[in-house]
């Protein structure tokens, strides 16, 4: 990639910027060239449908890990208003790689959280580019749990490549941290609603993605490993990521099919970062609409139907004396 | 429900599989193990490199008798050690079968080759027998299946288990020894597997008995990131690779040399991670106490 500009979509980005170009010429010279301006954009068009209609799993995985693409605090500020971050774990400092705090969404009192990757080196270091360390998960779990307590709903957008790999992490126990959120948030009594807006890293994101609803953007991923991983461990070679990302089925809609996720939000055409707001505005419209779904449950039904849905996670089959017959654990409702 | 003796079809080779410090990472298979000496009969000992004699050291719990290396432990050996015997223990669950769900390129062939080199149907032996006389539920993860990786049907069985638990109020015994943790060839729905067994952890928790999670060499990735973190009681063996993530991944990712004995379950125990490290000789003695202080 340069420039934010991936090789299998330059033809329409010098295309895009050709078009610019032109208006920009209209408007000083007053020149009228608008048939020519028709003709280009029908060519932008049709190129646009043509590379982002049949987008591959690996340019979905590039996409989710556009350098432009909406975070946590930038969708935060375009679908909520007066939003109060808080800070800390309580316990040993402010992990700044999890963001999250009080907002209003759609009128509605709501506990806002997420992983925060940077804009730039400055911020990515300050963020540890979006990698949390246990007390970045345990600040989260703080903010969950002082939601159930003033019976506000949650909202946890998801972008992370996993949960922080480093000494430091691990003494402080990351796999406990993660363990404990995942029990922890199974049993909250307020609705959950999950949103992998970008990459969904394995235990690092399942850590603050257990909802009564779990949402997907179009072109994020979802997976026990990354693709890069996943190629080092079967073909010893990073390189082959893009076969990685098609065989372990890693996409919104492979997700949906396997019954994990439960809805697919649709992206702008070419990804979230090429309309920012239009992308926000989507997500949340599928926040509220879920939220408001959930909102009149009690406590119980809730917690109850959480794991209901959870139970019935996994894939596989019953031997009988004759054959094997499979019991797809039902992927749907 | 078939007795536990019918899982006997082969004798099962853990004590020739060579520990590997593994780190978490996915399973890879394991090379044939060149036959220096009568294959099963001699064992080198990867903490002292001495020879030992397979059935001294079966004798010793596979621990080596001089410098205290803990081999791994296969289910069914596992399950002699800790239960009053075999006989008391009734397999539960052994008709579910694993599926190839994403069509991961090589599963099935693999699965197969596990089966057959190990003798078991998954990486987890589940089911109840006696300990110290009083029934318990117990699941034991076996390493040397996918490196005790959990997929959907090893999610499947250890959330039965404590659901059946629950319904018989016993307590639970878990031997985590899973360092594949969450399986790659089930992709996203081994993941979920954490959230359905840590579920079932927390709600086995009405019956008000006690499940204990014994962590073994190696537990880690999903595995330790879910039912292995979540007992009342956390007991490890000695020397055993413990966390979350692998120790390489970390390397790459510091850029420095590891400290020693990091992510060990001495290191855990330092950093309050674990209730207590007991030697392989006395885990039955203090499961026993354990679930006798519960009975008191």
């Amino acid at each position: 990639m340069v420039n934010g500009v991936f090789e299998w979509e330059r033809p329409l980005i010098e295309l895009e910027n050709r078009i610019k170009e032109l208006q920009a010429f209209t408007k000083e010279k007053g020149i009228d060239f608008s048939e020519e301006l028709a003709t280009l954009e029908r060519k932008a068009d049709r190129l646009r449908a043509e590379i982002f209609s049949n987008l591959t799993p690996w340019q979905r995985v590039q996409l989710a890990r556009h350098p432009r693409r909406p975070t946590t605090l930038d969708y935060i500020n375009m679908i909520c208003t007066d939003f109060v971050e808080l800070s800390g774990d309580r316990c040993v400092r402010d992990d700044e790689a999890m963001v999250g705090g009080l907002a209003l969404l759609d009128g509605m009192p709501v506990t806002i959280i997420g992983p925060q990757k940077g804009r730039d080196t400055k911020e990515n270091i300050r963020r540890n580019f979006g990698l949390p360390h246990p007390e970045g998960y345990r600040k989260a779990l703080r903010l969950m749990q002082q939601a159930e307590k003033f019976g506000r709903p949650i909202v946890s957008l998801i972008d992370v490549v996993g949960a922080y790999p480093g000494i430091e992490a691990e003494q402080r126990g990351q796999g406990v941290a993660i363990a404990e959120n995942i029990r922890r948030m199974s049993f909250l009594r307020v609705p959950i609603v999950c949103v992998i807006t970008g990459e969904g890293g394995s235990g690092g994101a399942l850590a603050i993605g257990v909802g009564d609803r779990v949402l997907m953007m179009e072109n994020a991923w979802y997976s026990v490993i990354s693709p890069e991983m996943c190629a080092e461990i079967l073909w010893k070679d990073t390189g082959r990521a893009p076969d990685a990302a098609a065989v372990l089925k890693i996409g919104a809609q492979d997700l949906l099919e396997l019954g994990v996720i439960d809805e697919v939000i649709p992206e702008p055409l070419g990804g979230a970062h090429r309309d920012r707001e239009q992308a926000a505005q989507r997500l949340k419209e599928a926040v509220v609409r879920h939220l408001r779904e959930l909102l009149p449950l009690s406590g119980d039904e809730l917690i109850h139907r959480r794991l209901e849905k959870y139970r019935r996670m996994g894939r596989l089959a019953q031997e009988t004396e004759e054959r094997l017959q499979a019991v797809s654990e039902s992927p749907r409702d | 429900m078939p007795v536990f003796k019918d899982l006997f079809r082969s004798k099962s080779r853990y004590a020739t599989v060579k520990p590997s410090q593994g780190d978490g990472d996915q399973p890879r298979p394991q090379p044939a193990r060149p036959k220096e000496v009568p294959d099963g009969l001699w064992v080198k000992c990867p903490g002292c490199q001495n020879i030992l004699y397979q059935r001294e050291l079966a004798r010793n719990l596979q621990v080596c008798a001089r410098c205290g290396h803990h081999f791994h432990v296969g289910a069914v050996e596992r399950l002699s050690q800790l239960l009053d015997s075999l006989d008391t223990f009734e397999e539960w669950d052994t008709d579910l079968r694993t599926v190839n769900p994403l069509g991961f390129p090589g599963y099935e062939e693999k699965l197969a080759r596990m089966q057959a080199q190990t003798g078991l149907s998954e990486a987890v032996v589940t089911g109840e027998g006696k300990l110290d006389k009083y029934p318990v539920a117990v699941g034991v993860l076996d390493f040397s299946f996918f490196s005790g990786s959990m997929g959907s049907v090893v999610g499947e069985k250890l959330t039965r288990l404590f659901e059946r638990a629950l319904e018989r109020r016993i307590p639970v015994v878990v031997v985590s020894g899973g360092g594949g943790g969450a399986r790659m060839q089930e992709g996203i729905l081994s993941l979920m597997q954490m959230a359905k067994t840590s579920q079932a952890v927390e709600r086995f928790g009405a019956s008000r008995q006690p499940y204990i999670s014994v962590l073994t060499n190696p537990t880690m990735g999903g595995v330790y990131a879910s039912f292995a973190s979540l007992g009342d009681y956390i007991l490890a063996e000695p020397g055993a690779l413990i966390g979350f993530a692998g120790p390489r991944i970390v390397e790459r990712t510091i850029r420095q040399s590891l400290p020693s004995g990091f992510q060990t379950s001495e290191f855990a125990l330092k950093n309050g991670m674990v209730d207590m490290i007991v030697e392989r000789k006395d885990l039955r003695p203090t499961l026993a106490r354990i679930l006798r202080l519960h009975r008191a």
